[in-house]
Order: structure tokens, then sequence, then C-alpha cells
């Protein structure tokens, strides 16, 4: 047995890991939770943006956390074109037709990035990588703290615009009753890619978060992709506070099975979680409402 | 003011309204009759601009509509409060009026609010419920309220009776009619064949996708094919 504060800074750490995991899981579940769609691309999304703020350190030498505020609009204008003008137009309105589209769509990134930049991986040396916060006996990790701050303001802001906006209870309204709101006015593929928008906009942030304790390479994306479809399902398909609770959720069972299982085991407790709920809560733990 | 001339128009391969025509003047109860299935939801879509038209025309306060975008069609004062409601359940009622209007402006949009609240004084009641908690004749006054709100001159109402208890009907159909009596236009599309006579003036059978009867209502409740067929009397 460890002593205890070594399995409470585990958990902790483990927490504020989940955080990333959740804003990635965020986006996923905003796009399904509205356009009924598994968004297949969303992994490619999350690599192209993390090479975009390693480019912004590179070239320009721009903070990882400062280039988020360049990259964040400029993902959700890539999002909402692609979903406007891509996704939309090709997928027919067929949910397969749409999955595949969002399929080729990450084969093409994926594998433009691949011709760009190798498949070497990259890094970014901050000064503050490593950086740790004493708390008592506890040391935590400087950069994923502000990973958690920042997820938890992204949070906010994602309730903000869909429960304080227009367009954001247009996105509500779409999610539930289509029909309903073409009725009224909304111009329902407008709504389809400003959601399409915010999520990608949620993966410029959690990228930024990232960078400075991971790496990146041109599969980097589907690993997160594929822990935050979990969340999602964990969370209830389509439900963003269930994404976020899930997405804490994962990073504390990785954490804790990491500590007791070893490094390379620490995902097995995701997918034992996520076998579990399938088995006994197959909605989600949360249940769904956007 | 509505005019509906040849329309034709279905799902996929199959034809189902075949070539139907009627016309709505300002300020007029039109009741659009028939059983299920004869196409009266499918006309509704093609007027509310969700389904697209094969051929024929459709005309609203002296301008072509039908290859107008739905949004447009709202703005243009053609609004429609379809069958089964179609509220936003994860909304409150009040979210769900305020998309009502979604285009207009918010002093506007505070004003409609008020107009609509006082005339369902219930929905003020609940205006921060989430609107799938309502009950079936709450949910219809919301759709209603939700249809007002963007100031339409004619509303379509699709089965506004289905799914209410007697009670509820009458007072829903009485609802109708002070709605007319305030100039609102109205398209009546039903099921209910005695009531939306006795409150429409015109109205139009419809079966199969073909108007089949047409006339002043007051002659049709005297129609003797028509009290056989719709009636039972």
């Amino acid at each position: 047995m460890y002593p205890i504060p070594i399995i409470a800074e585990a958990l902790i750490n483990g927490l504020m890991l989940g955080a990333v995991y959740a804003l990635v899981a965020v986006g996923l579940t905003l796009i399904y939770g509205v356009l009924h769609i598994v968004n297949f691309a969303h992994g490619a999304f999350l690599t192209l943006s993390m090479f975009g703020i390693w480019l912004l350190w590179e070239h320009a030498g721009l903070d990882p956390y400062l280039s988020i505020l360049v990259l964040t609009p400029v993902m959700f204008g890539l999002g909402y074109a692609v979903q406007r003008f891509i996704i939309g137009p090709a997928g027919h309105g067929r949910d397969n037709s749409i999955l595949l589209v969002t399929l080729g769509i990450s084969i093409i990134i994926e594998n433009g990035l691949l011709v760009v930049f190798k498949s070497d991986t990259r890094t970014i040396a901050t000064d503050y990588g490593f950086r740790v916060i004493e708390i008592g006996p506890l040391l935590l990790s400087w950069p994923r703290a502000v990973g958690f701050l920042v997820t938890m303001a992204t949070a906010v802001v994602v309730w903000l615009i869909l429960n304080r906006t227009d367009a954001g209870k247009a996105i509500r309204a779409v999610a539930k009753e289509k029909l309903g709101a073409r009725l009224v006015g909304i111009d329902v593929n407008h709504i389809y890619a400003l959601t399409f928008a915010l999520g990608s906009a949620c993966l410029a942030v959690a990228a930024g978060l990232l960078m400075p304790v991971f790496y990146v390479n041109p599969q980097t994306g589907g690993a997160f992709v594929l822990v935050a479809f979990t969340i999602v399902v964990l969370g209830g398909m389509g439900s963003v506070t269930g994404a976020l609770l899930g997405g804490l959720l994962i990073g504390v069972v990785e954490a804790a099975s990491s500590l007791f299982l070893g490094d390379s085991l620490g995902q097995i407790g995701i997918f034992l979680l996520f076998i579990l709920v399938l088995l006994f809560k197959p909605t989600g733990l949360f249940g769904a409402r956007i | 003011m509505l005019e509906v001339r040849n329309v034709r128009t279905g799902y996929g391969e199959t034809e189902i309204l075949r070539g139907v025509n009627l016309t709505v003047a300002e300020g007029e109860i039109v009741a659009v009759l028939g059983s299920n299935g004869v196409g009266k939801s499918t006309l509704n879509m093609a007027l509310s601009g969700i389904l697209p038209l094969w051929s024929g025309e459709i005309e609203f306060t002296g301008k072509r509509i039908d290859r107008l975008s739905p949004a447009e069609i709202v703005e243009a004062g053609l609004v429609q409060v379809p069958e089964g409601r179609k509220i936003f359940p994860n909304l409150t009622v009040e979210e769900n009026l305020e998309l009502g209007n979604y285009r207009g402006d918010r002093s506007r949009r505070k004003a409609m609010v008020a107009d609509v609240y006082a005339t369902f004084g219930r929905l003020k009641e609940r205006r921060r419920q989430y609107a799938g908690t309502l009950s079936g004749g709450e949910q219809q006054m919301l759709a209603i309220g939700r249809g007002m709100m963007s100031g339409p001159r004619l509303l379509i109402l699709d089965e506004p009776s289905l799914g209410l208890s007697p009670l509820l009907v009458e007072e829903m159909f009485g609802l109708i009619g002070r709605l007319a009596g305030e100039g609102l236009t109205i398209l009546l599309v039903e099921q209910n064949v005695i009531q939306s006579l006795e409150i429409a003036s015109r109205a139009y059978i419809l079966e199969n996708g073909e108007v089949v009867v047409e006339g002043a209502a007051r002659d049709l409740r005297e129609d003797s094919r028509l009290r056989q067929a719709y009636l039972g009397l």
C-alpha cells in the first residue's frame, strides 16, 4: 500500500488530466447530441490543433497558452466550414454517408499531416512543463492545474453559450426537435455548422493545454478521441455535463489504475469501467440533456 | 391572402398531393378536413417550405413562396403550429417562446412574450419549467403561443385538438375563435369535422390527396353526403 499523500497526489493529478479529456469529450458529445453523428474527424481535428500550437511555438515563439487565443477562432471557423461546405452537402442527410465523410476527412487530415510533418514526434519544452505546486505534502503538476482551471472556464463559457445566447438556445432546440426548429424559422444547416464549430473550438483549447505536457505526431489525436468516446458513452450520449463529469472520472480512474497496476496498464481501468457501465447502465451515468 | 394552385408533391416516389387547389382570404378561418393519411400534413409541410413542390404554385400576400426557405416563409408571416406540437422539451417555456421569434430583436421579443402570457396565463405561471414537463393541453398552448411570437398574418393549426380531453378541445376551439376575432387569418387542419365546421367560414375536404368537396361551412354542415361520410349521421 502506498502512503496516503502519494495516492491523493496521483488522484488529483488524474483529475486534472481528466479535465483535458473532458474538453475533447465535450466537443464530441455536443456534435453527437445535435447532429446525431459520431464525428470520426474529431481526433484528426485535435491533432491538427496540436500541430497548430506547435507551429506557433516553433515559428512565432508564442506560448501554448497564448496560442489558444489565436487557434480557437481558427478552429471555430474551420469546423464551421467543414460541416457547412463538406460534411453537410456530401452527407445528403443520411447518417451512414455523414459517418463516412467524417472518416474520410480524418484520413485526409492525418495523411496530409504525415506528408508535411512526417511521423516524427514533436514536443514543446516550456520552462513550466515540469513545474510543481506544493500544497502541504502534495506535489501537483502546474501545467495540469492550469489545464484543469482553463477547462472549467471553457465549460462555463460553453454553458453560457448554450443557455444564454439565441444561437445556443437554437442549438439545444435543434438537438431535440429539428422539425419544430425549422418551423419557427431556425436555419438548421447553420446551427449544425455552428455546433461543429463549437466542438472544434473546444479542441483548440484542449490542444493548447496538452502541448506543454504531451507530444504530437500525426496520430496523436486518435488516442485521445478513443478515451473521449468512452467518456461520451459514460456520461450519456449528447450530455455536455455528463461529458465533463465523465472526463474527470476517467482521469481519476486512469491515475488510480496507473498507480496500482503500473503505468503501462493505466488505461485498463478506463475500459474496465466502460464495460461495466455498458453492462449495468447503458444509457450512461448522467443521463442525456444538452 | 393564401392561394394554392395545382400543388403536387410527395415523399420519394410516392405522390401524396395530386393537384390541390385552395384559397384563404384575409380574416377567414378556413378548415381543411379529412381523415388520417389523406395528405393534410403533407400540404402543411409544402406550405411551410419543408417539402419541395413537384409542380404547382403557392402564393402568399401576392408573392410566390413555394421556392422560399422555411425561415423566409416564417418571415413573410406564414407560420405553422405543427401536428404533435413539436415544442422543444429540453428548453423552458419562456425559451420556447423566445425561439418563436428567433429573428426578432430583443425588445420586440419581450413585448411578444408579454402578449402571449396575456393570452395564456398558464404559460406565465410555468415560464421557468421545461416544456417537456407540461401537460398535453399546456403543450398545445405553448405551441400556439410560440407560433404567435413572430406576429404571423396567417396561422396554420395542424390538429390542435388531437390528444386533448373533450373539455380542452372545447377550450381550444374557443381560443381559435378568439384569435380569429383579433384579426388573425387561420388555416385549420383537423379531423374533428363537427367543431371545425362550427367555427370555420369555409372548408375543404381532402381525400387521397385531392380536394373532393369545398364550400361554405354552413352548407357543408347540412350536406347529407358529408354527414354520412364524416359525421356518421
